[in-house]
């Protein structure tokens, strides 16, 4: 009987990434020796910080070879063919073409939109990219003509991003910040540059570019909240320690809650997979990140009446899971009490997640995966609303009030989603 | 026609509890495993919805996750003389279906057998004689003992978080544990769960009468839980809604809440649901299977080439599934010859019902498995000189549920219905209280399986017949016990107590267990058990048959802890005996 040494080949990516990803990480070089396999594997590694397998591949389609299509509130962008196929991939691009695309967002066939980060992997360094590419060019090249820029008029027209580019575009590789330490770099290199986490977390402007006063300070997406994941204490990432951040980002969990949703995602494919000195270096750059709201608000009174219904629907609906302490259970039930996302000043997350219920991310190391049911069938507008302003008000949290208006639009958008 | 499938490692039939643990434990191996479930996924989060679950309409009473007998069901009758006809509703036992199986629907009761009991006939030929067992019994013993599966034991309950107090550590007595207990490496994983006013007040009434009371070994977890697989079980709630139900909180241990959340990872395991197997299949020798031939939800009939065929189905479809495909000689009650279908045993159960002025148990606080027991009448935990049976029964006050369509305790005498019978419910719920007595179940040479005749199941195959009433030593046993349960409850003073013995004839139409146990059973003689002490068919020695079919008879306890217990050690046998040097492991 054949007996498939799976276990160990299942880690040697992993392994490998540790290795690597653990040497300095080679800089500033021009020529790069593209079958390396050094090299190569640290581009795979590089590439997975990136999470380029996310939007570069079809539900169900090849990796890398593209398809995932992208709402933005511009238009449809669908994710390109990156694999090695020379008509309808990169594969007839030269280096320069591939670090100017990554840098600068202009690719061969015209400008990229910023649904491509540009504005972010500018700051990855030449080498990394090189590096990235030669990893990307021992894919099998698969041969899948995509369209990615499906935007309507005026969109459409490549050349607009140049003015877009003059308003919202920093270009430059990341330059270290010779008073904090080595490790403080390392985490804003990967945060500010391939792990573009501005993407999902900073606040957009009109025109979709950062706002970047309030980085990494939470934004909206995809009918979620992406939560404030700066050291703000009432709604960042304040009281996380350095090990709770660095737990979540590598298992998906930790004491206080589980990923879900486009994070969920982004652990599967990218945060689980990197070294722990890279999710530390990321949790100590976190950690110092500042915030410009400080300020806690007033809670909500105990006897207002959406507190008083509110508490009731809590006793009747949650507790049973998130305790009437609102602690939940250390890796299995989020805790409630203390939370960023429950307080955020957008509820989005939490209307959510009561509507339509969510389920954890299973990694590995903490694979339970644990669900919560939707309420949608069972709980009104009002009721969500009055419930979740109790959770917001409730065991020190404290936030401003959720309207059954708010819990009436959002259960709206997500049915015409379904 | 059937279109064949690429070869697997490992076929799997069923997935349930012993499924879920074979295929985990043989992917860690590095095989490629597939296993072919007759009836639908189900997740905690999709199917044991917390906003729904606690349906006892739905769930309970309509018996939402079991088998329908139109997908299957199996004839009845008390003895050789009678006619046995189709079972068209479950009543007496209920099969469960679908991912997870009985795992999903039980209680939760998780207690070891005795080492005496896997020495059944042995031990009590040692200690009175062989004379002593009466001649209707064919009870026999196990071919392994307790200590051989202490360890077993000691997997399936870090496994599954199991709630309880060690009553022996290493042949020491710990104290409010199971005095009679064998011995065990190390405590329960959890404490036990919190008690409720009822059993506290049974262990003292139970202490006061000279017994051993202990809390009842539980599936439910007591606290948060972190399993030896990683995955998380949270705190049982206390809702009340375990045995017919999924939990909803991630508290009862099931294959979902303890094994597939790490299985389902595995790109070398695969599970194809709603397809049925119609038979193992067998080379021209048959004295090997080539695999399986299965029917999917449309209909399409596939042939699964395998190299080992695990059968992990419910107790009665294993034996069915022997039985259709031809493996072993099935047993023939008029000669005694044959082994497939042989020594098919039951539980035996009776109690004590006490209705109580002035109290309130506030029975709805509860969960599958709490309760405080004794077990100083069960097995041979006592002595059997003088008395006119063998085997025993613990006696338990057990608070599983007091659900409103259901628990409706009314002393003898009061109408069915009206506004007599509302009043009589409305002052005894609160009030009132029952003593379980759940015995073994002693094999005789009449009560068996074979394939029935007449009646077919929906793929054209003879559906399982099944032959029994209770041995005349079981029904001796249990009165002696329920008496026990009396003079305990005279201790408690309640106001009246309410005794229901057990007699013959067995029905299958009230419900009393889903504990169906034997019809292809372990043992070291191939003329009398249908597989060896690791579960492999003396017959074809790459087909393994696991869980509670392996029983030779039962004892007084429930089975699943053994079950998940047989299959740690059949996983162990085939992963460090078997895939060495495939072949029969025991010589015939």
């Amino acid at each position: 009987m054949k007996r498939n040494p799976a276990p160990f080949t299942a880690l040697l990516p992993l392994a490998m990434a540790a290795i690597f990803s653990a040497a300095a990480p080679a800089r500033g070089q021009g020529a790069t020796d593209s079958q390396s396999f050094e090299i190569i594997e640290r581009g795979r590694y590089l590439a997975t910080a990136g999470d380029c397998v996310a939007c570069h591949t079809a539900p169900g389609g090849k990796p890398y070879a593209g398809g995932l299509a992208l709402e933005t509130p511009f238009g449809k962008l669908v994710g390109a063919n990156i694999t090695p196929d020379r008509e309808t991939g990169i594969g007839a691009w030269t280096d320069d073409q591939f670090v100017q695309a990554m840098q600068e967002g202009i690719a061969p066939r015209g400008h990229l939109y910023p649904a491509m980060p540009y504005p972010a992997f500018t700051k990855v360094s030449r080498a990394d990219l090189l590096a990235i590419r030669a990893f990307l060019n021992t894919l099998e090249p698969v041969k899948n003509p995509i369209e990615p820029n499906q935007l309507p008029f005026p969109f459409n027209i490549r050349a607009s991003m140049l003015a877009w580019n003059a308003l919202n575009f920093t270009p430059g590789e990341f330059k270290p910040d010779p008073g904090k330490p080595a490790e403080w770099n390392r985490g804003a290199y990967l945060v500010e540059g391939l792990g573009h986490c501005g993407t999902c977390h900073t606040p957009k402007t009109i025109l979709g570019g950062d706002k970047n006063a309030d980085s990494l300070q939470g934004a909206v997406l995809q009918s979620w909240f992406a939560p404030d994941i700066t050291n703000a204490m009432h709604k960042g990432l304040g009281g996380w320690s350095q090990e709770d951040i660095v737990q979540y980002l590598k298992t998906g969990a930790n004491q206080f809650t589980i990923a879900s949703g486009p994070m969920a995602d982004a652990i599967t494919n990218s945060t689980s997979k990197l070294s722990d000195p890279d999710l530390k270096a990321i949790a100590t750059y976190l950690k110092d990140m500042p915030s410009n709201a400080n300020t806690t608000p007033v809670p909500v009174a105990a006897d207002d009446k959406r507190m008083v219904a509110g508490q009731a629907i809590y006793k009747d609906t949650c507790n049973a899971c998130h305790l009437d302490s609102g602690a939940g259970t250390s890796h299995l039930f989020p805790t409630l009490a203390g939370s960023a996302v429950v307080q955020s000043d957008n509820p989005t997350t939490l209307i959510r997640v009561v509507l339509q219920g969510t389920q954890g991310v299973a990694t590995a190391a903490a694979p339970t995966a644990p669900a919560m049911p939707s309420f949608a069938w069972r709980l009104n507008d009002e009721q969500v609303a009055s419930l979740l302003t109790y959770v917001r008000n409730s065991w020190g949290n404290a936030a401003a009030p959720v309207s059954a208006a708010d819990v009436k639009t959002l259960r709206e958008s997500l049915a015409s989603a379904e | 026609m059937a279109r064949k499938l690429p070869r697997k490692d490992v076929v799997i039939v069923g997935l349930g509890w012993t499924g879920s643990i074979l295929a985990n434990e043989l992917t860690d191996e590095g095989l490629d495993v597939v296993a072919i479930e007759r009836g639908p996924w189900r997740n905690t989060a999709t199917d044991f919805n917390v906003g729904y679950m606690q349906d006892e309409l739905r769930y309970a009473i309509r018996k939402d996750l079991f088998l329908r007998p139109a997908q299957s069901t199996l004839t009845f009758r008390n003895n050789v003389e009678q006619e046995a006809l189709p079972i068209r509703e479950f009543g007496s036992f209920l099969p469960g279906n679908g991912v997870g199986g009985a795992g999903v629907h039980w209680n939760g009761q998780t207690w070891r057998f005795l080492p005496s009991d896997f020495r059944c006939r042995s031990h009590l030929s040692e200690r009175y004689g062989e004379k002593f067992i009466p001649d209707e019994l064919t009870i026999q013993d196990w071919g392994v003992t307790y200590e051989e599966m202490e360890p077993y034991y000691d997997k399936f309950e870090y496994l599954a978080g199991v709630s309880g107090k060690a009553g022996n550590i290493n042949g020491k007595r710990q104290d409010g544990g199971n005095p009679f207990e064998g011995a065990r490496a190390r405590d329960y994983p959890l404490p036990p769960l919190d008690m409720t006013y009822g059993p506290k007040l049974f262990a003292e009434g139970a202490r006061e009468a000279g017994y051993h009371p202990f809390p009842q070994p539980a599936a439910n977890a007591s606290r948060s839980y972190t399993n030896t697989l990683g995955v998380e079980m949270g705190a049982c709630s206390y809702c009340g809604f375990c045995e017919r139900f999924g939990c909803a909180n991630y508290s009862k241990a099931s294959p979902q809440t303890t094994i597939l959340p790490v299985l389902m990872r595995k790109p070398n395991f695969e599970c194809r649901t709603n397809s049925e197997v119609v038979r193992i299949n067998l080379d021209r020798s048959g004295k090997r299977a080539t695999g399986v031939t299965y029917v999917d939800a449309q209909g399409q009939e596939w042939e699964q080439p395998g190299d080992l065929v695990l059968v992990c189905a419910f107790i009665l479809f294993n034996v069915h599934m022997l039985l259709v495909s031809g493996i072993g000689k099935p047993y023939d009650p008029k000669t005694a010859t044959g082994t497939v279908g042989r020594n098919y045993t039951y539980q035996t159960y009776a109690g004590v019902e006490m209705f109580f002025d002035n109290k309130n148990f506030n029975p709805f606080i509860a969960t599958g498995a709490i309760g405080q027991c004794i077990d100083d009448f069960n097995g041979d935990n006592f002595d059997h000189s003088g008395l006119d049976f063998v085997g025993g029964a613990g006696i338990m006050c057990a608070s599983t549920n007091a659900r409103p369509i259901a628990t409706r305790p009314t002393p003898p005498g009061t109408p069915r219905w009206g506004s007599t019978w509302k009043k009589a419910t409305t002052d005894n719920y609160l009030s009132s209280l029952y003593l379980n007595a759940q015995g073994g179940s002693y094999a005789t040479r009449g009560n068996y399986l074979d394939l029935d005749p007449t009646y077919k199941d929906r793929l054209g195959r003879p559906l399982l017949r099944m032959t029994f009433d209770f041995p005349d030593n079981d029904i001796r046993m249990i009165s002696y016990v329920t008496r026990k349960a009396e003079e305990i409850a005279k201790v408690m003073t309640p106001r009246q107590i309410v005794p229901h013995y057990r007699t013959k004839p067995y029905s299958v139409v009230p419900y009393q267990s889903t504990h169906n146990i034997g019809g292809a059973i372990m043992g070291s003689d191939p003329k009398t058990s249908v597989v060896n002490k690791y579960l492999q068919s003396w017959d074809v020695p790459n087909v393994f048959v696991i869980g509670a079919s392996a029983f030779p008879q039962n004892a007084g306890y429930n089975p699943t802890d053994t079950v998940g217990a047989l299959a740690y050690k059949a996983a162990d046998a085939i992963r460090n005996l078997y895939l060495k040097n495939e072949g029969p492991l025991v010589p015939a």
